[in-house]
């Protein structure tokens, strides 16, 4: 190949190369920069690069419990969605017919209004005097005392509410383009509705369940909105350290530290997450 | 199927990418990038001058919190007065929302000694204090103060935030005490109640603010906000720890407890007075307590920025605010801790019972229990912080 021939390729790829490289790029080394300074320095003082890597074991062995806390939280979300979302974009997708974009919309719309305010929205739904706590009292769902607020419930519903549309929207995309004599064909090879959802629509749902997963889980994972507001002192994300530790505490190596090792410990995932499934859903396709 | 082979065009681009002598300059260029560190941020009037434009550009920029100034129908009537007798054109803005992220904000531009495009900042103490000791803000002139020389509260003067006393003025102040919902529960009057009530289990909320929280806690167990060491830190801390691991402690928050004990999803809190006050006037059954053991008095003061070319219009306006009438007007209207003396006689013109309230004007008695949060030291602040970070959760 010709060094005339890939130029065109190289202009298509400039705008958002320049835009990763001065917005992700510099950033991040810097910030890995950062997590390496002098943790005995301090603002005034001024921080010395040190190429302190024992500011990670540090880190970690500080705030472990909460790196995994986020983990945990952001999976559950991600499965509440997962469950929540398929059907929903199969409604949309399959049965709503000239209802679609009405509800595609109404999928959206919460995007219209601030993230905080939505968050602070679930503080009144699940209010210790709403009443949806009143009901699950009352069907003794809950003790007299029992609460939503301030439980990991309520982080893990925030979170699900708050990332739903990420799940939905590849799922409705991936739904959409279902043929529906695929599953006529199926109904005629003797599939109940069960099995043709199962070996027919699951599989081709296949790659917006991947992209519709990596959309919710990774930024659930960093969220410290949801666990600030939703939850209690022990439901604090790995977010809410970072944001602690940058705002609050300055102590810029261990708030660089813990970014880095949240960043590295999604990207196992993911990685370890589409090898398996992305991988299989693909095959699936064919 | 298999995963599809590459494309020949993104073949010819992955190819392109084996390491080439410029993309190892890159990597260099990164490694340096990361590798600088960050100079020390301290400031002084030789290393950081400030140019005074005030003679030839008669305008003010003035950053404040929201809802933190008199307003009415048709703007902002003490700034709109300032603006009459002065001709000095004033941007009012609410762009600060939070003391830490306020710092987050400009930290870049002080630290190296560029213009913030702000002349006023309205700053909580304590932060003050870090300014003041990384030499960040302007020397104010006394001579062009002198309502301020005047009438300043004499609690919030020689502070320890600003050891000369010549670097900030109060614009309002406040108490952190106690205060709980009349309708979802008994009188609260101690923070030990609050940390170990049972009926309170889980409907009680203390503050992310270090110094409001601490302090309470610490006068609870007799020791001086003001004064304190590592031990007696550490000894209050344990109360604070004991009741989170109970289950006693739902949140720690910022404002944002005032609609959960409106709600009554708390019965009670560490609060500030001007949101109780507010609060109170909706649903008279919140009430604030100044306990026993002792309250915490901050406030919130104006401060000129390093670069900020309006120093001299700012004094102006500090000192027009120290006028007992206006601040008077500004008290009426935000409910906090007015730290002007003569106000109380002008308000009672306004609103007589505003007047009365001691969150407003302080009684003596209520001033002999309010202490001031010692300041700390930058490493003070990381050690402390770092205790009371971890014994919240974050």
């Amino acid at each position: 190949m010709t060094g005339s021939r890939s130029r065109p390729a190289y202009l298509l790829l400039l705008p958002a190369g320049l835009w990763l490289i001065l917005f992700f790029v510099v950033p991040a080394v810097q910030l890995f920069g950062t997590s390496l300074y002098d943790p005995a320095g301090s603002l005034t003082e001024g921080y010395r690069m040190t190429w302190a890597f024992g500011n990670y074991p540090a880190a970690l062995a500080a705030y472990w419990p909460q790196l995994l806390r986020s983990l945990g939280y952001a999976a559950a979300a991600t499965v509440a969605c997962l469950v929540l979302g398929l059907p929903l974009a199969y409604a949309i997708a399959v049965k709503a017919g000239r209802w679609r974009n009405v509800l595609l919309i109404a999928v959206v719309a919460p995007f219209f209004t601030s993230f905080l305010v939505r968050t602070l929205a679930w503080q009144t739904i699940l209010s210790d005097s709403g009443l949806l706590v009143g009901l699950l009292r009352d069907v003794h769902l809950l003790g007299p005392d029992g609460r939503l607020l301030a439980t990991p419930f309520a982080v893990v519903a925030g979170l699900t509410y708050n990332f739903l549309p990420f799940m939905v929207l590849p799922l409705y995309a991936s739904l959409e383009r279902l043929d529906g004599r695929l599953l006529e064909a199926s109904a005629d090879l003797y599939a109940g509705p069960a099995a043709t959802f199962r070996r027919v629509t699951l599989p081709l749902a296949a790659p917006g369940i991947v992209a519709g997963t990596l959309l919710t889980f990774i930024p659930a994972a960093g969220d410290y909105i949801n666990a600030r507001l939703l939850g209690t002192p022990g439901t604090a994300m790995i977010g809410n350290v970072v944001d602690s530790a940058f705002l609050i505490r300055l102590d810029y190596p261990q708030a660089a530290a813990l970014s880095f090792v949240l960043m590295a410990a999604v990207l196992l995932l993911v990685v370890a997450y589409l090898r398996r499934a992305g991988a299989a859903a693909l095959d699936r396709v064919a | 199927m298999r995963r599809p082979a590459l494309s020949p065009e993104a073949a010819a681009v992955l190819r392109a990418h084996r390491v080439s002598r410029r993309s190892a300059l890159g990597v260099a260029g990164l490694a340096a990038l990361a590798g600088c560190g960050i100079p020390g941020s301290r400031q002084t009037e030789a290393s950081c001058v400030s140019v005074d434009t005030s003679a030839a550009d008669r305008s003010l920029v003035f950053a404040n919190w929201p809802q933190y100034i008199d307003v009415d129908d048709d703007g902002r009537p003490t700034l709109a007065e300032f603006e009459r007798r002065t001709g000095i054109r004033v941007t009012y803005t609410e762009d600060i929302n939070d003391n830490d992220q306020f710092f987050g904000k400009v930290q870049n531009q002080l630290a190296d000694c560029r213009p913030t495009g702000r002349d006023i900042v309205v700053v909580t103490d304590w932060l003050v204090g870090r300014l003041v000791e990384l030499g960040w803000v302007q020397r104010l002139d006394p001579a062009a103060l002198p309502n301020v020389t005047g009438n300043l509260l004499p609690s919030l003067r020689r502070r320890a935030v600003d050891p000369q006393g010549d670097r900030a003025v109060p614009w309002q102040g406040g108490l952190a005490g106690l205060a709980y919902n009349g309708r979802v529960t008994g009188e609260v009057r101690t923070v030990d109640e609050l940390l170990t009530r049972p009926d309170l289990k889980g409907r009680v909320t203390l503050l992310s603010e270090l110094r409001d929280t601490m302090g309470l806690l610490l006068q609870a167990r007799g020791h001086d906000p003001g004064d304190f060491t590592e031990l007696e830190f550490d000894d209050a801390l344990g109360t604070l720890r004991r009741a989170v691991e109970s289950g006693q402690i739902r949140r720690f928050t910022g404002n944002d407890y005032a609609p959960e004990l409106q709600r009554g999803d708390i019965a009670a809190c560490i609060g500030w007075s001007g949101d109780i006050i507010q609060l109170a006037a909706e649903n008279p059954e919140i009430r604030f307590v100044a306990p026993e053991s002792g309250v915490i008095l901050y406030s919130d003061d104006m401060v000129v920025p390093n670069r900020a070319a309006h120093r001299a219009n700012a004094e102006r306006l500090m000192n027009y605010y120290y006028d007992p009438t206006v601040a008077a007007q500004v008290a009426a209207y935000v409910n906090y801790i007015c730290p002007v003396e003569g106000a109380q006689a002008a308000m009672d013109k306004i609103d007589p019972e505003l007047a009365r309230n001691p969150l407003i004007f302080p009684t003596p008695g209520l001033l002999a229990r309010a202490a001031e949060f010692m300041p700390l030291t930058q490493p003070e602040n990381r050690l402390y912080n770092d205790l009371f970070q971890v014994a919240i959760g974050a």
